[in-house]
C-alpha cells in the first residue's frame, strides 16, 4: 500500500506547487510578450489576499463575493499597473522598465504596510469542506480543490493562448511586434488583455493560497514571487507547460526537502535547483533558445 | 485615374539621420509603381512610414484622399493598405494557417474564409503546407506566405519591400509572375525592390530614390533604358 506520509507530503507538494504554477504563468506571459519580468507580479497576490480579507473579515459579506472581487480586483490592478507604469517606457531600454517594475513592487508592499499595518491579517475560510479518506489516507479537501483549479485554468489558459484570436494575436506580438501591427493587431490592447489574463490567474492563487495557508502581509508577495519566478525561469520563461512543471516541481521540492526534516534548507535547495538549470540548460525545461532580434 | 497614394514632401528622420528628405510620389489605382534605389536610399523607410509604423518629421501621406500621417498601423490596415516587409517577418512559431489569420485580424471569420481560398489559389504550395509551422518553410515558401498573408486584409493597396531578396533566380520570376497577377485582379502595387531590372520591367512607373531623395521618375521602361539608371542600378 501507499506510504500515507509520502502521500500526504504528495499532496501538500502538489498543492504548494500548484500556487506557484499560477503564479508563474503570469510571469511567462507578461515576460513572452513584452520580454518585461514583472517583480511586481507577486505583489498583486498581496492585494488579492487583502480583498479577501477585507470582504470577508470587515465587510461580513459572502466567501463567493470575496472570491470574485479578489480575482476582479487583481485583474484590473495588473491592467492599471501596466497602463500608468510600463506602457509610457514601451520603447525605452529594458531595464528602466525592469526598474519601473522593481519600484511598483515597492509601492504597493510599503502601501499595503502604510493602509493595513506591518502585522498578518488573518483570511478567514471560504469553505467548511470535509476531508476525503482514500483507504486509510486523509486527503485534504483544500489540496484537491487547489489542484483542480490550478488544472482548470491551466487548460483555459492553453485554449484561449492557442486557439482564440486574441490569444493567436498574442503570440503574434510576442514574436514580432512591428509585423502584428502591419497586420492590423492593436498591440498595446494585446499586451493590456496579457496582463489582465496574468493576473487574474494571480487573483485565482491569491484566493488560493489564503484558502490554504489564511494569511495575508505586506510582505508575503515577495517569497511567493520570487518563487514562482524561480518556477517560470526553471520550466523556460516565454512557455506556458514550462511554467506549470516548474511550479510543480518547485513546490515538490520544498515539501519533500522540508519533510525529510531539512525545511531550514527548503529555500536554499529551490535556489539551488535554479542555479543547476541555469548552469546546464540555460532556456529552462522547456524554454526555446532565444534568438536576439536585431 | 483615380489616385489611390499620394506622398508629399515627405521628412523621415532617425534621430540626427536623415533618412528621407522631401520624398513625394504618386500611385493612381490599378498600378504597379517602384521604387528603386541603392542600399539606404529611404525605401525601406517610406514604406514604414506610409504604413504607420514611423512618424515622418513633416510632408503629407494621403491614401484615398484622406490624410494617414499620424494614424495608427493597426488603423491603417483597415482602410485598406497592407504592406508586406523586409525579410518576410512571418510568425515562425504560428503554422501557415495561422499566419493567414493574423494576416485577415480585422476582417470577420466568414470574409476570411473565403479570402483564404483565393491566397491557396495564387499560392498551392501554401494550401499543401497549411498545418506547417512558419519557420520549417524554405525562403520562397516563407516569402509567399508573407505575401499570402498581406493580402488577407483584402487590400486595395499592397506594399512590397524587397519581395525578392535572397530568393533564387527561379523563385523571384515566380513572385513578380505573382505579383504581376495580383495587379491583374485589381490590386494596387508598390513595389520596393534593388533588383531593379525585375521591378521595372513589370512596373507601370518607377521613381529613383537616392540618398533620401527623388531623383528621377518615369515610366518602367523609360527607366529601364535610361542610361544613367542603367550605369547605377542594373550593372551597365
Amino acid at each position: 500500500m501507499f506510504d500515507v506520509t509520502f502521500v500526504t507530503q504528495l499532496l501538500n507538494g502538489l498543492q504548494l506547487g500548484s500556487i506557484y504554477a499560477l503564479i508563474a504563468l503570469g510571469y511567462t506571459m507578461v515576460y513572452g510578450i513584452i520580454l518585461l519580468l514583472n517583480f511586481a507580479h507577486g505583489d498583486i497576490i498581496m492585494v488579492g489576499a487583502y480583498i479577501s480579507w477585507i470582504v470577508m473579515s470587515q465587510l461580513g459579506m459572502s466567501p463567493v463575493l470575496a472570491i470574485i472581487l479578489s480575482v476582479a480586483g487583481c485583474t484590473l490592478l495588473g491592467v492599471l499597473i501596466d497602463k500608468v507604469a510600463y506602457a509610457p517606457l514601451r520603447d525605452a531600454p529594458r531595464l528602466s522598465i525592469l526598474i519601473t517594475a522593481i519600484g511598483v513592487s515597492y509601492f504597493l508592499e510599503n502601501g499595503a504596510q502604510l493602509v493595513f499595518g506591518a502585522d498578518a491579517k488573518v483570511v478567514p475560510q471560504y469553505f467548511e469542506m470535509d476531508n476525503l479518506m482514500l483507504g486509510d489516507v486523509q486527503l485534504s479537501s483544500v489540496s484537491l480543490l487547489i489542484i483542480i483549479v490550478t488544472a482548470v485554468s491551466t487548460a483555459v489558459l492553453t485554449y484561449v493562448v492557442n486557439r482564440t484570436k486574441l490569444g493567436k494575436a498574442m503570440r503574434a506580438v510576442s514574436e514580432d511586434m512591428g509585423a502584428a501591427r502591419l497586420m492590423g493587431i492593436n498591440v498595446n490592447n494585446t499586451i493590456s488583455f496579457t496582463f489582465a489574463v496574468g493576473s487574474a490567474l494571480a487573483g485565482i492563487g491569491a484566493v488560493l493560497y489564503s484558502m490554504a495557508y489564511t494569511q495575508a502581509s505586506p510582505t508575503m508577495g515577495i517569497m511567493l514571487g520570487t518563487k514562482a519566478f524561480v518556477a517560470a525561469v526553471l520550466g523556460g520563461i516565454g512557455s506556458i507547460p514550462g511554467a506549470v512543471i516548474g511550479g510543480l516541481l518547485v513546490g515538490l521540492a520544498e515539501t519533500f526537502v522540508s519533510a525529510i526534516g531539512l525545511s531550514v534548507w527548503k529555500d536554499a535547495v529551490v535556489f539551488l535547483m535554479l542555479i543547476i538549470v541555469l548552469v546546464v540548460r540555460p532556456t529552462g525545461i522547456l524554454g526555446r533558445p532565444m534568438t536576439e532580434k536585431v | 485615374m483615380a489616385t489611390m497614394l499620394s506622398v508629399k514632401d515627405l521628412h523621415v528622420s532617425y534621430g540626427a539621420i536623415k533618412a528621407v528628405r522631401g520624398v513625394s510620389f504618386d500611385i493612381n489605382e490599378g498600378e504597379i509603381v517602384t521604387l528603386i534605389g541603392a542600399n539606404g536610399a529611404g525605401k525601406s523607410t517610406t514604406l514604414n512610414t506610409v504604413a504607420g509604423l514611423i512618424k515622418p518629421e513633416s510632408g503629407t501621406v494621403e491614401f484615398q484622399g484622406k490624410s494617414i500621417v499620424g494614424v495608427k498601423a493597426h488603423k491603417i490596415v483597415e482602410q485598406g493598405l497592407a504592406m508586406c516587409p523586409e525579410g518576410r517577418r512571418v510568425f515562425t512559431h504560428m503554422t501557415v494557417a495561422e499566419n493567414l489569420e493574423m494576416g485577415g485580424y480585422t476582417r470577420t471569420d466568414a470574409e476570411n474564409a473565403e479570402t483564404i481560398e483565393l491566397v491557396y489559389e495564387h499560392f498551392p504550395r501554401l494550401k499543401e503546407r497549411m498545418r506547417q509551422v512558419a519557420g520549417t518553410l524554405s525562403g520562397g515558401e516563407q516569402q509567399m506566405l508573407a505575401m499570402g498573408r498581406a493580402l488577407m486584409s483584402r487590400p486595395q493597396l499592397l506594399m512590397l519591400d524587397e519581395p525578392s531578396m535572397g530568393l533564387a533566380p527561379i523563385l523571384v520570376e515566380e513572385i513578380f509572375d505573382i505579383i504581376k497577377t495580383l495587379n491583374q485582379n485589381g490590386t494596387t502595387i508598390l513595389l520596393v525592390e534593388q533588383n531593379a531590372s525585375m521591378a521595372l520591367s513589370i512596373a507601370d512607373r518607377g521613381y529613383v530614390l537616392e540618398t533620401g531623395k527623388i531623383n528621377k521618375t518615369g515610366t518602367g521602361q523609360d527607366l529601364l533604358h535610361d542610361d544613367d539608371v542603367r550605369k547605377a542600378y542594373l550593372g551597365g
